[in-house]
């Protein structure tokens, strides 16, 4: 098994807490934000573009959440759940990927 | 920015804080820094340890070169912000504004070394396209770059893609020239902590 670098640590350590600690949001919430699964609109509109689109986000993104309800402290943490976690699964890919080019070069 | 909260919802001891931010730099205080100071409990502390450590912890990869990777995933990103931020810091860090200008114009046809451009052409694809293979990832090692440079290139990319998600999306008020110099000048000074 790979030891984590310091920094993949620190960063793990965020993750854990936006997910499992004290919030504002469900655990649930979070975690499917994080995820950008399971959203129900509006939300999933905001959080999705948060995700894989951040460039296009709009103040009528941020009406239609508060529109139904959710406070300015749910979409706080949301919207940082959605960001760390698009981080959080380009940093795994680039570690696996980067794993398999090192363990390919070992067997070569 | 667009969540109230993020405007006004600080206690007094920070309000004092940004107030001396404000004298020393004679600029406002960017909302990246704010963004940090609010509930830091949920994100901020832990954010600026994870960003810090990526960095300005160690690494055979310099500060300046960790900076320019900032510029250029945020340019991936389309992020005004932190393209704004980064290519200031970085250019400060390089003393060369020239070389930092040709990387975020044309990666390919810029001096830098191959292994710097072989990173970031890798941190480009994994930010813009969501995945990278093996191949990539053996191009990077080929053009001299070690596995743990690898690793902290990637780290340097999570950080960035979560700031600049966030400054998109809470959005962040882009700066004047002088206000991202002086966040640039105070970043090389203090860090991110």
């Amino acid at each position: 098994m790979l030891i984590e670098d310091n920094k993949r640590a620190a960063h793990r350590a965020l993750e854990d807490r936006i997910l499992n600690g004290e919030g504002r949001a469900s655990p649930e919430q979070r975690a499917r934000a994080f995820g950008n699964a399971g959203l129900a609109p509006p939300l999933d509109g905001l959080l999705g573009k948060v995700a894989t689109r951040p460039a296009q986000v709009t103040d009528a993104d941020f009406a239609a959440a508060r529109a139904a309800g959710v406070t300015e402290d749910e979409l706080f943490e949301l919207v940082i759940c959605a960001a760390v976690g698009q981080s959080a699964r380009l940093y795994d890919a680039g570690l696996a990927a980067l794993a398999d080019a090192v363990a390919a070069e070992e067997d070569g | 920015m667009r969540l109230d909260v993020l405007n006004r919802g600080y206690s007094p001891g920070t309000k004092l804080l940004f107030a001396f931010i404000r004298l020393v730099t004679r600029q406002p205080v960017p909302d990246a820094a704010k963004l940090v100071f609010y509930r830091p409990d949920f994100y901020g502390s832990r954010a600026k340890e994870f960003t810090h450590e990526a960095m300005r912890g160690p690494s055979t990869w310099s500060v300046a070169d960790r900076e320019l990777m900032a510029a250029y995933v945020s340019q991936a990103n389309e992020c005004a912000f932190c393209i704004g931020a980064h290519s200031a810091t970085a250019r400060q860090a390089y003393q060369d504004g020239p070389m930092v200008a040709a990387v975020l114009a044309d990666l390919e046809s810029a001096p830098i070394s191959g292994g710097l451009r072989a990173t970031l052409r890798m941190l480009g694809k994994l930010t813009r396209e969501g995945k990278v293979g093996a191949e990539d990832m053996r191009e990077v090692l080929s053009a001299g770059v070690s596995r743990e440079q690898v690793e902290d290139a990637l780290a340097v990319c999570a950080a960035f893609n979560t700031t600049n998600r966030l400054a998109d999306a809470f959005g962040f008020e882009v700066l004047s020239p002088e206000g991202f110099e002086a966040g640039a000048k105070f970043l090389l000074k203090r860090g991110y902590r």
